[in-house]
Parts: structure tokens; sequence; C-alpha cells
């Protein structure tokens, strides 16, 4: 007896819980139904773009997100399919490039250096399809397999220039997420802006968290503790750095959220965001954007994909530059001010320089073509 | 001997023993009283062994009186047996909904809800069960694959994933069962995985050598880590805890450091990644190229067969569950504690080991620094789903496994992201770790079963007082 009463009184609560869940469908659930019954478009195109993340996932705000996009964006553009897996740790690389294949794939991005193994042996196991590696190189190359990599020390460069011309404390700041070459190739190329700067201004503008020469500097760890980042931006910010710039993917925001507190402290400080437009990708920090060292992975991806698609296939690396545009600096926005025109226009020749070859940006990591 | 079966006889049956331990005014919850009945019960030491702190430690292995139908049904409906099940059936229905929350269609024919319901719900229903169905077809049996071998292709690849979940799993169920939390199955991992995979690419040995030396490099590795946190808690009695979380950064980094080494990247290489293992390194496919089943899996068989021998057999695990159940009164009753809690951490060491081995020697073929991925979490999750118990754990093991292998086909196939299979896994401990909360949902009434051994149980909290 006892028993079924307590029964109908929990009956009573999830009546009360679908209750609410009709009231919730009430305020949204009045529109008009469609008149057909099938509303998806069908596909212009029988291609098929695969892309298998590492794992970091599509939402890294990082090389994944922006190759992802790339490829979203020419299933816009193109019509193709699209498929796409992410992996949660790299025990899933292997399985999600066989699925990919036996999905009937004709060309399969993969994203990061840890998928060249797991590439290399599904290319050479299935070599009519096309594979697309992003980030890495092999070192003898595979028939089916396009490597996407990018000379990213050149648009560093840059950004080092910039943040020491733009400096009022004469000590600007780097710090990586995992010592990988990936990073690395960052901070060589903003020391080398810095120094090339001094060089050029007889000035002596410090640059911490990275020593070239030692090829050692400040590593967080992961490209996942925020809270890491922002104890390394503090740190650098009482040795007297008034300009970050972090190479860490979303740790990133850990030296945003510092730089924030310093500013709202009465202090002049910059933050330099890498791989997308910091500006747009990581708005919150806009009032400190000083500008981003962009690798515009989305355009290589979709262009790679429109020549596979086009039957234009080739194993030839993709290498971004200054020159191809594949790697940049962005606009500097909201800080448009606060960068002189004379800088600007140093900037301006520099890239210039870059690009025909006049001025070598080198760094252990730069890719060897 | 003697000391073997002296033990094993007072540990049968006492049936009305179990109740004690829901009964609010006996046993656990009184430390004192735990006491002075241990002490009464000294030479039936068996029988003091009641749940210990640790939920899943105590129904495992052979339920005292497991013949009589009145306790069989006992375990059934007031067990955790019955609960876990459900557990799991609930996390998949919840995941099921959520399933169809994100899904496009549902949302798009949520919004004329009223003009049309069957539209949302037929959305709701291919949402869920599409997702599913891939789920099952990329797990176990797909019946679009290319004849029977491709068609048992998933089953094959749950088996691959599920055997370093297993074995790291066993790991942490075995210190479980002596009361130790070891959170230290990753760091286990990798140590395993670095010596095994230096064993594996730098030195040039003939077949089946190579391997074995694989094999042994990785086990001590993983046994070597995890024995040493044995000692610390037992030399200075440092939470194992926190120094297994602490070890696992220290394995990570000293990983991450080796890679940049000379003595473990590959030439040529400026990446974090070390040679590929030499072909007599690996361990061979037992059913050929075709699936990446490997030899390891034997070895989890083998893994879960000794364990099971260990903790119900043999008096080191006799000594482990007496440990776990209470670690004073074990002392007391002439048991190495001590030693006893170094060597299950270091068997528990070992048999992450051998996930090591299973990851670098099997599956990866290289050491990076995901070389453990997250099975040395998923291995505590295992552990637990698994009550502890060696082949509880096991099965556990492959559910966890087939879980991993159909997320890939599902995500490629109804577009379903991943992380909704980690969503259900996290449900499905949710639910483990609050029984109760498992049994309302399903209307099992715990009280009703209490009334039926209501004059057992107050019998045996009698009994108890009085002793």
């Amino acid at each position: 007896m006892k028993n079924s009463l307590r029964a109908t009184v929990k009956r009573g609560s999830m009546a009360g819980v679908a209750t609410a869940g009709a009231a919730a469908l009430l305020l949204t659930g009045c529109g008009a139904a469609p008149t057909t019954g099938s509303s998806a478009a069908p596909t212009a195109s029988d291609y098929t773009g695969c892309i298998v993340s590492d794992s970091g996932g599509f939402d890294d705000q990082s090389f994944n997100q922006s190759s992802y996009e790339g490829l979203k964006k020419a299933e816009q553009d193109l019509g193709i399919k699209v498929n796409q897996a992410e992996s949660k740790t790299n025990n899933d690389f292997e399985p999600n490039l066989r699925a990919m294949v036996s999905a009937g794939c004709d060309l399969t991005v993969t994203v990061g250096f840890l998928l060249g193994d797991a590439t290399k042996s599904q290319a050479t196991a299935n070599p009519d399809s096309h594979f697309a590696i992003i980030d890495f190189g092999y070192e003898t190359p595979i028939s089916n397999v396009k490597p996407i990599i990018y000379d990213t020390a050149q648009a560093a460069f840059l950004a080092g220039y910039l943040a020491a011309g733009t400096t009022k404390t004469g000590t600007v700041a780097t710090f990586g997420g995992i010592k990988i070459p990936t990073v690395t190739i960052f901070m060589d190329g903003y020391a080398d802006g810095v120094k090339y700067y001094n060089e050029q201004k007889g000035k002596d503008v410090k640059v911490l968290g990275w020593d070239k020469a030692k090829q050692d500097g400040s590593f967080t760890g992961d490209f996942e503790k925020q809270d890491k980042g922002k104890q390394f931006t503090q740190n650098f910010l009482d040795q007297g750095a008034d300009i970050v710039m972090p190479v860490a993917g979303p740790v990133g925001k850990g030296a945003g959220a510092a730089l924030k507190e310093a500013k709202a402290a009465g202090k002049d400080v910059k933050l330099i965001w890498v791989d997308s437009d910091g500006f747009l990708t990581a708005p919150d920090y806009k009032d400190i954007m000083l500008s981003s060292v962009m690798k515009l992975m989305g355009e290589a991806v979709e262009t790679v994909v429109k020549q596979d698609k086009d039957g234009e296939f080739n194993n030839t690396p993709y290498v971004g530059t200054l020159a191809n545009d594949g790697v940049q600096l962005a606009p500097f926005h909201d800080l448009d001010s606060q960068v002189p025109a004379e800088l600007k226009s140093e900037l301006e020749q520099i890239k210039k320089d870059i690009a025909d070859g006049k001025l070598k940006v080198e760094s252990a990591a730069s890719p060897k073509v | 001997m003697s000391e073997n079966n002296q033990p094993r006889h007072s540990a049968e049956p006492d049936p009305e023993r179990i109740p004690t331990t829901q009964s609010p005014d006996a046993g656990p919850q009184d430390p004192l009283g735990d006491d002075a009945e241990f002490v009464t019960t000294l030479d039936t030491a068996g029988g003091a062994m009641r749940p210990s702190a640790v939920p899943v430690s105590a129904q495992s292995g052979k339920i005292p009186g497991a013949e009589e139908p009145d306790s069989v049904l006992r375990k059934i409906f007031t067990g955790n047996g019955i609960v876990t099940i459900l557990a799991v059936l609930l996390a998949l229905f919840l995941g099921g909904l959520l399933i169809a929350a994100t899904d496009k269609v549902v949302a798009a024919t949520s919004s004329y809800f009223f003009a049309r319901p069957t539209d949302f719900l037929a959305a709701v229903w291919s949402a869920a069960t599409g997702s599913y169905v891939a789920l099952f077809q990329g797990s176990v049996f797909n019946p679009r694959g290319n004849g029977v071998a491709g068609q048992f292709a998933p089953l094959m690849e749950t088996l691959t994933i599920a055997t370093p979940l297993i074995t790291a799993g066993l790991g942490v169920a075995l210190a479980f069962r002596a009361g130790l939390f070891n959170i230290g199955a990753q760091g286990q991992i990798i140590m395993a995985g670095i010596l095994a995979a230096w064993v594996g690419f730098a030195l040039d040995l003939p077949v089946g050598l190579h391997l074995l030396l694989v094999l042994i490099a990785g086990i001590v590795g993983g046994a070597v880590w995890g024995g040493l946190v044995g000692v610390l808690k037992a030399r200075t009695g440092a939470h194992e805890v926190i120094v297994t979380i602490m070890f696992n950064y220290i394995a990570l980094y000293f990983l991450r450091y080796l890679l940049d080494t000379d003595l473990f990247q590959r030439p040529g290489e400026t990446t974090p990644i070390s040679p590929i293992l030499d072909p007599s390194a690996l361990y061979p496919q037992i059913f050929g190229s075709q699936y990446r089943l490997h030899l390891g899996f034997l070895l989890a068989i083998a893994a879960t067969v000794f364990v099971s021998w260990l903790l119900n057999r043999s008096t080191i695990g006799f000594e482990f569950r007496a440990v776990g159940a209470n670690p004073k009164a074990a002392l007391t009753a002439g048991i190495n504690v001590p030693r006893a809690t170094i060597l299950v951490m270091t068997l528990a060491g070992g048999l992450a080991g051998l996930a090591g081995v299973a990851q670098v020697a099997g599956t990866e073929k290289v050491l990076t620094d995901g070389v453990a991925a997250t099975y040395g979490f998923d291995a505590i999750t295992v552990a637990l789903l698994g009550r502890s118990t060696p082949w509880g754990t096991f099965a556990a093991g492959i559910l966890f496994g087939a879980f991993r292998a159909g997320a890939v086909q599902m995500q490629i196939q109804t577009g379903t992201p991943i992380d909704i299979v980690l969503v259900v896994q996290s449900l499905i401990v949710l639910f483990i770790a609050a029984p109760p909360l498992v049994r309302a949902i399903f209307g099992m009434n715990p009280r009703k079963k209490k009334a039926a051994t209501a004059g057992k149980t107050q019998k045996a909290a009698t009994t108890g007082g009085a002793a």
C-alpha cells in the first residue's frame, strides 16, 4: 500500500517534469510545418572530402579548427560532401583513418604530425585514396600524400619586430605550450624579429621566455591549462615585459586574462595572438590585442581540395609563406593608433624583403623543401 | 598451507553478517565497535571481512553462502549487479536523449512541433536509434561489412581497444581490493611504455626473445612505478591518491623530456616521436593483418585469470583483501601490512604496465607523449563498473572498448560527436556511485527488501552487539 502510494507520488513528480518540458515546447514549437517532407538539399558533387583531427578536436581554436573550417567552406563553395572524425586520443587515429577510407573519402585531411605514421600506413595501404597532412612533411615523399606546412617564422619575425618597436619597457615575452617544432618556429621568428630591430635601431629590447641559440624557453606543458598561461604571463609582467605572445592554443587565454588584469591595474600591456586573427577569434581580449601571427590553414585546405576535385592532385608540399600569403601578420584593429606610421612602413618593407628572399628568416623548425 | 586454509574456511558462509553493514547502528560506522567486534572474532578473521570504505570491493568474488536462494535473490536485488546493468541502460537512455537534443533535424522539427508532432518524434527516434545502431555496427557486427571477415571486424576492434583497458583496469581493481585508490595507472602505463618502447626500437634481438624482453621491460617499468608508491605509502604514510597523481605528472613530463633527446627522438625528425618499434618487438596479430587484434588480448585474458586466482585462491590475495577490509585488524591478525601494500601496488603497476606494452607493441608501434591516451583514467571507471572483481573488470573493459570502437563509426555515419560516448561513460559512473538513485528511478524500493530481511538483520545486529 505504502509502496504504491510512493510510486504515485513519484509518477506525479515525473508528470511535473513532463509538464515543464511541454511548457518549454509550447514556447518554441508554434512554427508552421514546412510544406515538403525533406529539406536536405542534394549535394552537387559526389566528391567526398574528409578530415581527421588530432586530440585537440575541431573546436581547439587552432589548427584543427582552421583546417575544419576550410573543409566546411569547400563544402559550401564546391558542393562536396564532408565527413569528419575527431580523435580523442592518439589511439583513435588509425581507426578513424581506416573508417574514412572505407567510407569512400576521395581526399582525407589529417591534422598534425602525430598523425604522420597513421597517415603514411593508410596511404601506403590505399594508393588510390588521396591524403593531405597539416603541419607535417615526410622525409621521403609519399605519392598520394600532400603535406601542408608553414614557414611561420616569417610572420613571427614581423611580430617580433612589431613588439620590439611598440614596447614601452624594453622587454617583450613569449611562451609555448609544448616544445614541438610547430610551436618553437613562432618563438624563433619572434626572437629574431626583436634581434633584427635591435640591430637596425641600436636598441636593446630583451626577449623573455625563449632563447633561440639554446633552443630552450618557457613551456606550460600542454595546450589546456589556462591557469598556467596566466601564471607565466604574470611572471613575465613582474620581470618587466609589457607584450606577450603565447604560442599555446587555448592556453593563450590565460595570458590574455593576466594581461587584462594588469591593464585594469593601470599597466600598458599588449597581447600577440597566434594561428588565427585573435581580434576575431578571441574577442575578449580585443582591447589589448596588438596583432596576430596567422597561419591561413583553411585557405590551404580549400585549395588542396579544389585541386584534387579538379583532378590536379600532386604531392608537392604546400608551404605557406609571406610570399603566398599562407602566413600573415594580422591587422592591428583597435590598437592601430598605437603603432607609429614609421613602424608600419618598416614592417611593410621587411615583409617585402622576406617575400623576395632578400631577408632570410631561419629556424631549426622551418620546413625543409 | 594451513595459514591459507584457515581464513578461507572462516571466510565461508555467514550470510547474516552481510546485512549488518546496511544497518545504521552496527559495524563500520562505529570504529570502536568495529575493532571490538574484530578482536572477538579474531580467530575467524575472514568473518570480519565486511565491505570496506572502498564501495565496490565488498561483494565481489564469491558472496558467502551464494548457494542459498534467499541470498542469491538479495544479491540480485540489492547488490550492485543489477544496479550496474540498470546504470548502463539508464546512461544509454539519457545519452540517447542528449543525441536527440543536439540533433539538427530534431531542432528543426521542434520549431513546428504543434503543427506536425510526428515529424519531431520521428526525428528524435531516428537520431537516437541511428546513433546507437551505428555504435553497434562499429563495435560488434557490421552487416554491411565486406564478407564475414569484414562483418566481424568491429568486434575485433572492440577487443583491441579493450585490451589495455582490461589490464590497466585489473591493476586499479587489485589495488582497490587492498583498500588503495590507485589513480596512477596513467603514469604506470607511461613508464612501461617508455621502457618497452626503448627495448623495442633500440635493441636488435632475434624474434621471440625481443618481444619477451619488451614485455618484461614494460611490466617492470609499471611495477617499479607502482611499487614506489607502495613503498612511500608503507614507509612514510604518504597518501596513495596524492602520490599516484603526482607520479602521473612526473611520468608524463619525463616522457616529454625523453622524446626531446637523441636517445628517444626519431632520427631526422624534430617532432617528439620515437622511432617505430622493430617488427620483432611487436605483438603478433592474432587473426592476421586485416585486424588490429594482437597477442596482448590473450595476455589480458591470462592476466584476468591470474588476478582471479590471486585474489580468491592465494594467501597473498587473502592478505590483500584483509588489509583492504581493515588494515588495523589485518595488522593485529599478523598480516604484514606494509609488505602487502608494497606488493599490491607493485602488482597493480605491473598490470598497468601490461597495458603500456599493449600500446607500444600492439597498436601504436611508436612512443609519443599520448602513449597512455586516457586509459589510465578510464581504467578507474572500468574497475568501478566491474565492481573490482577480475571478471567484472574484464567485462567492463570490453564494454568500454565497444563504446570507444563504436564511437568512431557513430561519428562518421551519423555525425554524432564522439564526446557523447564520454558523457555516457561518465553517466554510468555517476549512477554506479549512487545506487539509491538508480533504485529510485526504477522503482526498486530497497525498504521492501529490507523489510523482508528485517528479522535477520535485527538478529545479526544483535549478535554483533552481543559479541
